[in-house]
């Protein structure tokens, strides 16, 4: 994810300094990883480099000195591009499943039992999110949706591999 | 047998002329879990759960409930069984249209003789645990299909039986009903020690069990020693 415009967007609502940009970002959108104060600031200082942010002032307090950053209109038609522009679709060709299913037939081994286990795995992990989504707040469950419906389509592809498991047999070892 | 286990199949086989729907399908089932029972279409899942409920006679093996084999009951008995311990829900067309809804959940209830005033004060009371009781009044034609699923479910849950088959209960919902189905039934079993034996090819509804086994032409992954 573009950490750049993601602390972009966050400052279309209004001035923030590093810090409350980094809990916000934290809270709305860093679950499992939360941002590094270096990352804020390398890249806060990137945008300001590039015109996207601009300085708003210093709060010199009892801490150290407090920069308070704002968007730029440069900032905010960046920010727009981005929304704007797709995602790449991400395509896994050739995995490292594949490879073991197709191993597993090569080698006189069970590919099934490759699968079988692999879809306990998956199965597992989708427990531990759903287990999440009872308990989490809705930005919680639209991660765990997302996270969800990617593992489910690798179990779909499981299952589409399971049914076509003696056909495949045929085609690697001949 | 396992002695803990509240439902049991061992070896079970069945055939529909010349279909082996079962070939030796096995499962073990503990009070309050809630397991999965997955496979691809006709490989035996709904077969075996309509077993596991006493509603298909196998062609051999067997299936215990509480330690009874279920095979040697008589018709009369594991009806009585399915009305008082067992709960059912499937994917369409559960509900009576000519009944209202909380008269719908009230239906097992009054068919074990209970009076109608006590029977619709406890539908009410399950239908409220699925967020359903304002539908109460209502008949099945005019709610939507996710609401109807989840009058079918508090239907299910109104005896407080040991043990629900569900037969993909969301297959006909979109995600979002669907979830919400799936969490109420499984959080109202869960909340009464019910088992719950849930018949699904989907991964996602599957992940709302403990645990899952996986049926494929007419064989379990699970191995139940007799």
């Amino acid at each position: 994810m573009s950490v750049g415009h993601t602390l972009l967007g966050l400052l279309e609502s209004g001035p923030r300094h590093g810090y409350d940009l980094k809990r916000d970002y934290d809270a709305k959108f860093g679950h499992d990883r939360p941002l590094h104060y270096g990352q804020v600031y390398s890249t806060l200082a990137r945008l300001l480099r590039n015109g996207l942010v601009s300085e708003r002032g210093t709060e010199a307090g009892g801490g150290p000195e407090r920069k308070s950053y704002a968007i730029t209109d440069a900032g905010v038609s960046d920010v727009e591009q981005w929304l704007a522009t797709p995602e790449k679709p991400e395509i896994y060709l050739q995995n490292t499943l594949y490879t073991k299913v197709v191993l597993a037939l090569l080698s006189g081994r069970s590919a099934q039992q490759v699968l079988d286990t692999q879809r306990s795995a998956h199965l597992a992990a989708m427990r531990t999110l759903t287990a999440r989504k009872a308990g989490g707040d809705l930005a919680d469950v639209l991660i765990c949706d997302h996270a969800l419906f990617h593992l489910e389509a690798d179990l779909r592809w499981l299952e589409l591999t399971a049914a076509r498991i003696d056909e495949l047999a045929e085609r690697v070892r001949s | 047998m396992s002695t803990a286990a509240l439902l049991s199949a061992t070896g079970l086989h069945k055939s529909f002329g010349p279909t082996e729907a079962l070939r030796g399908a096995s499962l073990c089932v503990q009070a309050g879990e809630v397991v999965a029972v997955m496979g691809p279409s006709g490989s035996g899942k709904s077969t075996l759960l309509h077993c596991l409920a006493g509603i298909v006679q196998p062609d051999a093996g067997a299936t215990y409930y509480q330690g009874r084999r279920l095979t040697d009951l008589t018709d009369a008995e594991r009806t009585a069984l399915r009305r008082t311990d067992f709960g059912f829900v499937f994917q369409f067309g559960q509900l009576v249209p000519e009944l209202t809804c909380v008269e719908n959940v009230a239906l097992p209830l009054r068919l074990g003789g209970l009076r109608r005033r006590e029977a619709e004060r406890a539908a009410l009371a399950a239908m409220a645990r699925l967020e359903v009781d304002d539908l109460a009044p209502k008949r099945p034609g005019d709610v939507s299909g996710g609401q109807g699923q989840r009058v079918a479910v508090a239907r299910a849950l109104v005896t407080e039986p040991k043990v629900i088959f569900a037969d993909e209960p969301t297959g006909a919902l979109d995600s979002l009903n669907g979830e919400r189905v799936l969490r109420l039934l499984v959080s109202a079993a869960t909340e009464h020690g019910t088992a719950v034996v849930l018949v699904t090819h989907e991964p996602r509804v599957a992940a709302y069990s403990t645990r899952e086994v996986i049926v494929r032409d007419g064989r379990t992954t699970e191995q139940v020693v007799a």
